[in-house]
């Protein structure tokens, strides 16, 4: 499982330091006679926060920017994927649960029967865009027909109502949150049980700029990003759930709205009502110094 | 005179003494040290690498198909992906390198050569970064329009970028060995009626074969190591290569493997045991090569020896 820390969130401050700084302060408390205790020395409130891999990278830029905010108040960040999060929220082991999908109705039962309400919040949203080259033909695709592209069995853009070319898929390399999701959501259409898998033929592009710049440049690529990433000279493509349904344009509205398939919701769950400093934490989540982060990291921000 | 040197120079000898040894040792230390360290890598390779055995079946390891978060660590396409993109590159390096050399240690006026020969050199300082974001950039178009190819990020793109890496090595390493050949055997060749073309390609070259082909050994050592430019340009496709064709076609090397996936890798897993057997792997090629590299050398000393007994 990886565990990453913000830069600023503090390690467990070893006990010999810790002695070191009370002296110290202990000393100028001394000389200056009666001074307050110094700031550094007050006891800080450290708040664990943990779950989903998809939004450890915004939970640490947050964690990171409340430093800044609230210096008192210690986050570590910590991965490891929606279920662990939730587990550990039943388990009364962290304070904020990050999760890429609801609560299912077991983990709440189980939260309950611990003496635990879990309370969701929605941080943010995550859509991915379908993207092509601005000459191709191509306005709108299904899901099934994206599916059976990325598997491998639609091989020319004249299947789908293009020219005569052939497909080259691009996808992000599979450490990316991002390549997962497309996996289970578009390639196995959101069945659990379906085995597909990636074409051998996918090119895994190291980067974001890798994906944009190879669809900027070839009229045959496909690809996919996360919505804050596309550029405008990028062309997004329509989407829908099922052959012939509405197809859909991934504008915010139409993420905020639902109608857009290939977008879900950001949640962090706390311990019953929050309070106190995890309170002061939740309510700055959707301030837009906090929301503006999640822009800048390609999600869909709710404020 | 001698009275003077008796007194002095047993305390001077002393202290020189002294000195060398340290010197000695501290050299003795440095040359020990490269093998030592080429072990220790080694060990670390096998200790992080060989515990694959254990959870991965040998036929699962040679198999066609890699993509690690479900399981499937078939290495054949990383093998065949750098050995084409590495064949590519020798293809188009070797040629053009051995023009090179020949063209600037045996045609060019001295003044030319003194400017060729630098800036060939600081070709081989360019970062890999730069020439990969070119390659992307601006060669990759280019391969997909004038050849037709679906994407222009194939095996070949990455073959031309890595040729060009590694030709300053080449050209230099084989000017040299041209440079080493005798002057009496261009002047007996050119006195025995044979045109200045036919006293290069008919003895110069021969004479020099072997440095010649160590240059092309050094080279492919270089090509197949690299990893940044690879990965920019190859399209890291894990599609194994079914012959020369596969050649225009989108890749995914060794190296790029590495290193797309270790800074995600959860410590110890099985992909991270499985990626530091891929490392073990193209440490065991690099070797390979260069190994054949040294014996040609070895074999061009005792050869040279021969001919001066």
């Amino acid at each position: 499982m990886t565990r990453r820390q913000p830069h600023t969130s503090n390690r467990p401050t070893p006990p010999s330091l810790l002695l070191l700084t009370s002296v110290l302060v202990l000393a100028h408390g001394l000389a200056a006679c009666a001074s307050p205790a110094s700031e550094a020395a007050a006891p800080a409130t450290a708040l664990e926060n943990k779950g989903s891999d998809t939004m450890v990278n915004l939970a640490l830029a947050w964690a990171e920017a409340y430093q800044v905010v609230q210096p008192d108040v210690r986050l570590s960040v910590t991965g490891g994927g929606s279920g662990t999060g939730l587990a550990a929220l039943v388990n009364g082991t962290v304070d904020i649960a990050n999760a890429s999908r609801a609560i299912k109705d077991e983990e709440r039962a189980a939260a309950v029967a611990n003496g635990i309400e879990p309370v969701e919040f929605i941080v943010a949203q995550d859509a991915i865009a379908i993207i092509v080259h601005p000459d191709n033909p191509v306005d709108q695709l299904s899901l099934p027909q994206l599916s059976a592209m990325y598997r491998g069995e639609i091989t020319n853009w004249g299947q789908v109502g293009g020219a005569d070319r052939p497909i080259v898929l691009l996808s992000r390399e599979t450490n990316s949150g991002t390549h997962v999701y497309f996996l289970e959501n578009v390639i196995r259409l959101g069945q659990s049980d379906n085995p597909a898998l990636f074409s051998p033929d996918t090119l895994l592009m190291p980067s974001s700029e890798g994906i944009s710049a190879e669809v900027r440049q070839n009229p045959n690529a496909i690809g996919y990003d996360g919505l804050g990433y596309v550029t405008a000279d990028l062309k997004t493509l329509a989407i829908a759930a099922e052959d012939g349904g509405p197809y859909v344009l991934p504008t915010i509205a139409a993420v905020r709205n639902k109608t857009y398939p290939i977008a879900r919701d950001l949640y962090m769950y706390t311990r019953g009502q929050p309070a106190g400093d995890v309170q002061a934490y939740m309510d700055w989540l959707f301030s837009a110094e906090a929301q503006a982060i999640v822009a800048e990291l390609g999600f869909v921000p709710v404020r | 005179m001698a009275p003077s040197l008796a007194t002095l120079k047993p305390p001077a000898r002393a202290s020189r003494n002294w000195g060398e040894l340290i010197v000695e040792a501290l050299i003795r230390a440095a040359g020990y040290s490269a093998i030592l360290f080429v072990f220790l890598i080694l060990l670390f390779l096998l200790r992080e690498g060989l515990p694959t055995f254990a959870e991965v079946g040998l036929g699962d390891l040679f198999a066609v198909r890699w993509y690690p978060i479900e399981d499937y660590f078939g290495l054949l396409p990383l093998i065949g992906g750098s050995l084409i993109v590495t064949l590519g590159a020798t293809l188009l390096a070797m040629p053009l390198g051995l023009a090179t050399a020949v063209f600037v240690a045996e045609i060019a006026p001295r003044w030319l050569r003194e400017i060729l020969k630098p800036l060939i050199e600081v070709l081989g300082g360019l970062p890999s970064v730069v020439l990969g974001f070119m390659g992307m950039l601006a060669l990759a178009p280019l391969v997909r329009e004038t050849l037709n190819t679906p994407t222009g990020l194939t095996a070949f793109t990455g073959s031309i970028l890595l040729a060009g890496m590694a030709l300053p090595t080449l050209v230099s390493v084989a000017e040299d060995a041209l440079d080493a050949v005798p002057r009496s055997y261009r002047d007996a060749a050119l006195a025995l009626g044979a045109t200045p073309w036919q006293t290069i390609w008919r003895v110069t070259v021969p004479a020099a074969r072997t440095g010649v082909l160590t240059a092309g050994m050094l080279g492919i050592g270089r090509a197949i190591g690299e990893t940044m430019t690879v990965m920019m340009v190859t399209g890291n496709a894990a599609r194994l290569p079914d012959g020369l064709g596969a050649l225009f076609l989108p890749v995914r090397t060794m190296t790029a493997t590495i290193a797309a996936e270790m800074g995600e890798v959860a410590n110890g897993s099985t992909h991270y045991h499985v990626l530091f057997t891929v490392g073990l792997a193209l440490f065991l090629i690099s070797f390979l090569v260069n190994l054949m590299a040294s014996a040609v050398v070895f074999r061009q000393k005792k050869r040279s020896e021969r001919l001066l007994s």
